[in-house]
């Protein structure tokens, strides 16, 4: 078996990730959200609630909860900013790279908090969609 | 204001170390195998640190070998038994909550043959001796047990075990894992029936990159390394002169003043389990209480956060802690010794270690309580995990 060197970036945060870990944006609870949806599980140690307000398919506004490090926090703060004002199609097309990308890259072992971050916004715009096709009021 | 309460992962080197480790890096350079005079005073040197820190231990010179760490010495204290003893027995008894230093070594004997066992722990960590007592066998030839507990603090019945196994029909080897122990809790390898011990300078105001293993004259054991050897024959090559030099200086200071320290550690320990008690709500004190506890550890959950999260808002306030949260670790799962004594991994993803020195204050316990609530408040604030549902 080959030998296995290590790499401390598997750990080190970048100058981004740091920043919105002091500063989150975003953070908080939602007052009336048009839709909010919950991944992970704080067994596994991390887990996310966002909140999406969505008029006329444009996201006006979302917010998140968060138990999870400091990783799981930045890229969840990241993904609620880059769908501010966004139309629902646009937040689809959103990629767990782009999240990563934008926070200047994550290490290795956290790429799975950039991951969370992304199944809780398509989570929230299934239901958003699921929402509008049963012919519910939205927005 | 700063304060550093990370003490079980690494200290910082005294002042009085230094200037005893200094002139071995610059005048004092000598190879301590040669016969002039810069050699034997190398040599003369080492052996000093060699008797101060046997004596700490009530224990021989000449039974002390130095290596690179703890880690170092519990690999070679628990492969260099087990395979001088292949003959007597293959069979190795550990507990679930021992460092990765002590497991590792003991899954590559698994590998190789051996059979280890790993002893169960209660809800404090305590090992149980019954247990040990049942899984005992003709062929067991080694058992290896921490002192104290790196994580919880847990001291163990390292008496009653040593006195267990003097009393079995045939030898079995005692090693004990002292790191977390050294300096803050009483050792004696005679009246305790230790066979081997791995110490750790760094964790006691030494300089990182020595450790030491006592081994009882007569133990069975294959040397660590092979090559030219010099004051050690269980590891040979050159000496790191000025690093023993440091340790043993450690050693001295660290057992010149033992009990105040400890006292000193005791009653900051109190003062921050007390403090969190009345300020925090929804919390878990991982490992026992009272005198079964190191002086030097306090290792709480909090409920409804995550380790890694509290540990970088404590060290944007200038708080050194570690975490037994998957998050800071490479394997993403939580700590091995929180999950043995049965904390929930949801709340064992919320735990974090503070550990103390003799150069610790009371003045910065009572900063460590102002701030500590506040974070903990601010974090549960933004969790969707509720610490009362967990």
């Amino acid at each position: 078996m080959p030998v296995e060197f290590t790499e401390r970036s598997l750990l080190k945060y970048t100058q981004k990730v740091l920043e919105l870990f002091k500063d989150p944006k975003n953070i908080g609870e939602m007052e009336d959200p048009t839709v909010s949806a919950v991944e992970g599980d704080p067994q596994c140690g991390d887990m996310l609630k966002m909140f999406l307000k969505i008029k006329n398919d444009k996201i006006v506004d979302a917010k998140f909860l968060s138990f999870g490090c400091a990783a799981n926090i930045a890229a969840c703060s990241m993904t609620t900013e880059m769908v501010k004002g966004k139309t629902v199609d646009e937040a689809e097309k959103i990629t767990i790279k782009q999240i990563a990308d934008n926070l200047g890259g994550l290490p290795g072992l956290k790429m799975h908090c950039a991951v969370l971050a992304y199944r809780t916004l398509k989570r929230a715009l299934q239901e958003y969609r699921k929402k509008v096709n049963s012919g519910a009021r939205v927005g | 204001m700063r304060a550093y309460l990370d003490n079980g992962t690494t200290t910082q080197v005294a002042k009085e170390v230094l200037d005893a480790m200094l002139p071995y890096l610059t005048e004092k350079f000598g190879h301590p195998l040669f016969l002039y005079s810069l050699g034997q005073e190398a040599a003369d040197a080492v052996e000093k640190s060699q008797k101060t820190i046997a004596d700490t231990l009530n224990a021989e010179q000449k039974e002390i070998t130095f290596t690179s760490n703890a880690t170092e010495a519990n690999d070679f204290a628990i492969r260099g038994v087990a395979h001088a003893n292949r003959k007597s027995g293959n069979h190795i008894i550990t507990t679930k909550i021992e460092n990765p230093s002590v497991l590792r070594p003991c899954e590559i004997l698994e590998k190789e043959g051996f059979k280890v066992d790993y002893l169960d722990v209660d809800s404090q960590g305590f090992v149980d001796l019954k247990q040990l007592q049942e899984l005992i066998n003709e062929k067991t030839i080694l058992v290896s047990v921490a002192q104290v507990n790196d994580e919880i603090g847990t001291i163990e019945p390292i008496v009653e075990i040593g006195k267990m196994l003097h009393e079995q029909k045939h030898k079995i080897y005692f090693h004990v894992n002292a790191a977390a122990s050294y300096a803050r809790v009483p050792i004696d390898v005679q009246k305790m029936g230790i066979d081997l011990m791995s110490l750790s300078a760094h964790k006691i105001h030494g300089p990182k990159g020595v450790g030491a293993l006592y081994v009882r004259e007569d133990t069975q054991i294959k040397p660590m390394s092979y090559g030219y050897i010099s004051m050690f024959p269980l590891k040979p090559g050159t000496e790191n002169v000025p690093a023993i030099v440091g340790f043993g200086k450690a050693a001295e200071l660290a057992f010149a003043n033992f009990n105040s320290h400890v006292e000193h550690m005791r009653k900051l320990r109190d003062k921050l389990i007390a403090g969190i008690e009345e300020r925090v709500p929804h919390i878990v004190l991982n490992g026992p209480k009272g005198e079964k506890r190191s002086p030097a550890n306090v290792n709480y959950s909090f409920k409804g956060v995550e380790g890694e999260s509290v540990l970088l808002h404590l060290d944007l306030n200038g708080i050194s802690v570690a975490t037994g949260s998957a998050c800071s670790t490479r394997k993403l799962e939580p700590s091995h010794v929180l999950t043995a004594i049965g904390v929930k991994p949801e709340v064992a993803h919320g735990s974090i270690r503070f550990t103390l020195s003799r150069y610790n204050t009371a003045e910065e316990i009572d900063y460590v309580l102002e701030v500590v609530p506040r974070v903990i408040e601010s974090l549960r604030k933004i969790s969707p995990v509720k610490p009362e549902d967990l």
